[in-house]
């Protein structure tokens, strides 16, 4: 008689917590109806499985990968050429299913792939990554038969019987697909962090000198975390070839490899839930923010650079230390260095944003006219008075941002001290 | 014969060229264990630079001004990024970079504009030197191939008969007994990473005016110089040499060869034509694949040979 004595209580944070994202995936498009929030919303879900797929190398297992967008790119055309013979009739498949398709074809690149990048790890393994990324990119261009050259290739969703009345003609249809395959995606990798595999990833990260004394070969676990990661750019890859409707170069190019790094290093690559926050602000970022300025990806690049400088834990790392604060109800006392600190740094981005604009405005679209519109005030660029106000705001915001934050770090440091005596 | 021996110059001067890129890369991924991913960024802000002085004073003030500040430059990213996020280790370190060169191409992109510039070869250097059997040869290529070999041999010296290049040398393999001996280690650091930012730049100011200056320079030739680091072995100048010229060669030489698989196997006594299966591939030129030749390189050399061309180190 041997029996296992089983100690598993209903972890009810958890329920509650994936009940909770459900929810926010089922009801966040009816708080708007405009198209245009629908389509800010499928891009975050293809971008959050996108990334996440991403964090599973670059935070769980200290790959530094720039040419993830290869699997997700290659996916995506495998899975427009599915979807093509799907709509020729030659291939009976459920489009709903096809970003397994996609998923699978990206596991099939990622063995070929990962067999080469995965030899080696840190810094090599970036470069080796960055040159398969430019490989696969100039090979696409090669073989405009399979690839379609630079225009790429288009397809069309509205494919194949309706099942239910789901033709996937109409926007919301095509997200809510998105949404079920994002939300299946999340679960099944934050499965993975908690399977052996996923532990073993993690202590190669760590010191892969002492896994391998333990006995695992840590190429290999890095090999199969590639695959599986791989599996899932394809997943998302294939979401975006239904999106859009057309697959072309730009989906395995280097510009993607680097949004998806930017959004899941914003994000936070430590935790978990780190790569989600961080779809959702590029998304806002690359979707939002170009609509309005041009110099977006300059911010792009600044905030990022300063979030390697000073927060390399990322937004969810930012928003994680402030529990134990929160918890034992200190958090107001930061209140007033908080705001004191976003407020100068207000005064700083506002400085920083009109000299770049007025900038841009010289510089790209001189075209005879050197007003610019800002709420209602009219500002020629070739005055030096704009000039001198934003910089001026600018040097005061930064200086004056500076002085908050050794403001907020004493405090901080006084906060941390009482919460370690309590502790002891 | 002529179009072999134009080719093998030009082959040359272009690979000289990328191993002034490439050498910086590699001394300071040895001294610092850094990779730049922003080091064909100073390439890039070289070649600008040049161009904006050039504008003002001329060619031959840019050439000496334009690396002189690239480097004051890179000191200043050192000082101020790098040193910080190395507590964070070399991905935080990696990733700044990698960020700096996002960074340094909108720059770029803000004060030039996206056109490519009308930075060109000065009217000194304008014209044939010599001939080749019938064809003439450029004097910039040879100027090129000049300023490479003479700004090579002077680091070259630097690091191997001066003081502070034996300090480096000592400062690759035991920094804290350099440390100890009371060498500012920091500060080697910091001239190393200017020093190989002035050579990128260097490369830039030559090669903006003899290739094109546009923003995208810096894109097109980042990937070819790790390319190079990797195939020479991580850390080897030696190896990064020879991986350069080969590199060089390699990419001049299949641009102008129209070679196809399909043409091999048929001499070979296979009948090809449009109806064999793959054709796709078979009939693909070699100047149609020149851009994926050197990651082909780099694949197989890590297949078969995964510490480079003379590389010390295998992880």
């Amino acid at each position: 008689m041997n029996t296992t004595l089983r100690y598993r209580p209903l972890n009810l944070g958890r329920w509650l917590l994936w009940g909770t994202t459900a929810l926010i995936f089922v009801l966040a498009p009816l708080f708007s109806d405009a198209s245009f929030a629908l389509t800010l919303l499928s891009q975050m879900g293809i971008l959050i499985i996108f990334s996440l797929s991403y964090n599973m190398l670059l935070g769980q297992s200290g790959m530094l990968s720039f040419g993830h967008a290869v699997y997700s790119g290659l996916g995506a055309y495998i899975a427009v050429h599915a979807l093509n013979f799907i709509g020729k009739g030659t291939l009976h498949f459920p489009v709903s299913l096809l970003p397994l398709i996609g998923g699978c074809a990206g596991l099939v690149f990622g063995s070929i792939f990962g067999y080469v990048t995965t030899k080696k790890s840190g810094t090599t393994f970036a470069m080796i990554s960055l040159g398969i990324g430019e490989m696969v990119f100039a090979c696409v261009l090669m073989f405009p038969g399979f690839f379609g050259g630079e225009g790429g290739i288009t397809t069309n969703r509205v494919v194949g019987s309706a099942v239910l009345g789901v033709t996937y003609g109409p926007a919301i249809q095509v997200y809510y697909l998105i949404a079920a395959w994002a939300f299946i995606c999340m679960i099944a990798m934050f499965a993975l962090t908690q399977t052996p595999l996923g532990r073993m990833a993690n202590a190669v990260r760590d010191n892969p000198e002492r896994a391998e004394f333990i006995g695992y070969n840590t190429q290999r676990v890095r090999y199969i975390q590639l695959m599986l990661s791989a599996f899932f750019a394809g997943v998302a890859g294939s979401l975006s070839c239904i999106n859009y409707e057309i697959v072309s170069a730009e989906n395995v190019s280097a510009i993607r490899s680097g949004g998806v790094l930017i959004a899941t290093f914003i994000g936070g690559v430590g935790l978990f839930f780190g790569p989600i926050l961080g779809a959702i602000l590029f998304t806002l970022f690359a979707i939002a923010l170009s609509s309005f300025t041009k110099a977006w990806l300059l911010y792009l690049g600044l905030f990022f650079l300063l979030m390697v400088l000073y927060a390399p834990g990322g937004v969810a790392w930012l928003v994680a230390i402030q529990l134990p604060v929160l918890r034992a109800r200190r958090l107001t006392d930061l209140l007033w260095p908080y705001s004191l600190a976003i407020l100068a740094a207000a005064v700083c981005v506002i400085g920083l944003v009109g000299s770049v604009e007025m900038l841009y405005h010289a510089a790209l679209e001189s075209g005879g006219d050197r007003h610019i519109q800002w709420f209602g005030l009219n500002v020629d660029v070739r005055t030096p008075t704009p000039w001198l106000v934003t910089s001026a705001l600018l040097l005061c915001g930064g200086l004056a941002t500076r002085y908050a934050m050794q403001f907020v770090q004493r405090r901080w440091d006084t906060i941390q001290l009482a919460l370690r005596q309590v502790a002891t | 014969m002529e179009f072999f021996l134009v080719q093998l110059f030009n082959g040359v001067s272009y690979g000289l060229l990328l191993f002034m890129l490439s050498s910086g890369l590699t001394l300071v991924f040895s001294l610092m264990g850094v990779l730049n991913f922003a080091h064909a960024s100073f390439y890039m802000l070289g070649a600008y630079f040049a161009f904006q002085i050039s504008t003002w004073t001329g060619f031959w003030a840019g050439l000496v001004v334009a690396p002189l500040l690239v480097g004051a430059l890179g000191m200043l990213v050192e000082r101020v990024g790098l040193r910080r996020v190395h507590a964070h280790g070399h991905v935080a370190e990696l990733l700044f970079t990698f960020g700096l060169a996002y960074l340094i191409e909108e720059a770029v992109h803000l004060i030039w504009g996206r056109a490519a510039l009308p930075y060109h070869v000065p009217a000194a250097l304008d014209g044939p030197l010599f001939q080749i059997a019938d064809s003439p040869y450029p004097m910039y290529r040879v100027f090129m191939m000049l300023i490479s070999v003479s700004m090579l041999v002077a680091v070259w010296l630097t690091l191997t008969r001066t003081r502070i290049g034996l300090v480096i040398q000592a400062a690759l393999t035991h920094p804290d007994t350099v440390q100890a001996l009371g060498h500012n280690v920091p500060r080697i650091f910091m001239l190393v990473f200017g020093g190989g930012a002035a050579l990128a730049g260097l490369a830039g100011v030559i090669g903006g005016a003899a290739f094109v200056t546009d923003p995208s320079m810096a894109i097109a030739v980042g990937p070819i110089v790790f390319v190079i680091v990797v195939v020479g072995g991580m850390g080897s100048l030696a190896g990064a040499f020879f991986a350069s010229l080969l590199i060089g060669c390699l990419q001049t030489f299949s641009v102008s060869l129209d070679w196809t698989l399909a043409g091999l196997l048929t001499t070979l006594g296979f009948s090809m034509g449009p109806d064999t299966p793959l054709w796709s591939v078979w009939s693909i030129k070699l100047s149609q694949a020149a851009p994926v030749l050197p990651y082909l390189i780099m694949v197989l050399m890590l297949i078969f040979r995964p510490r480079g061309l003379m590389g010390t180190r295998d992880e």
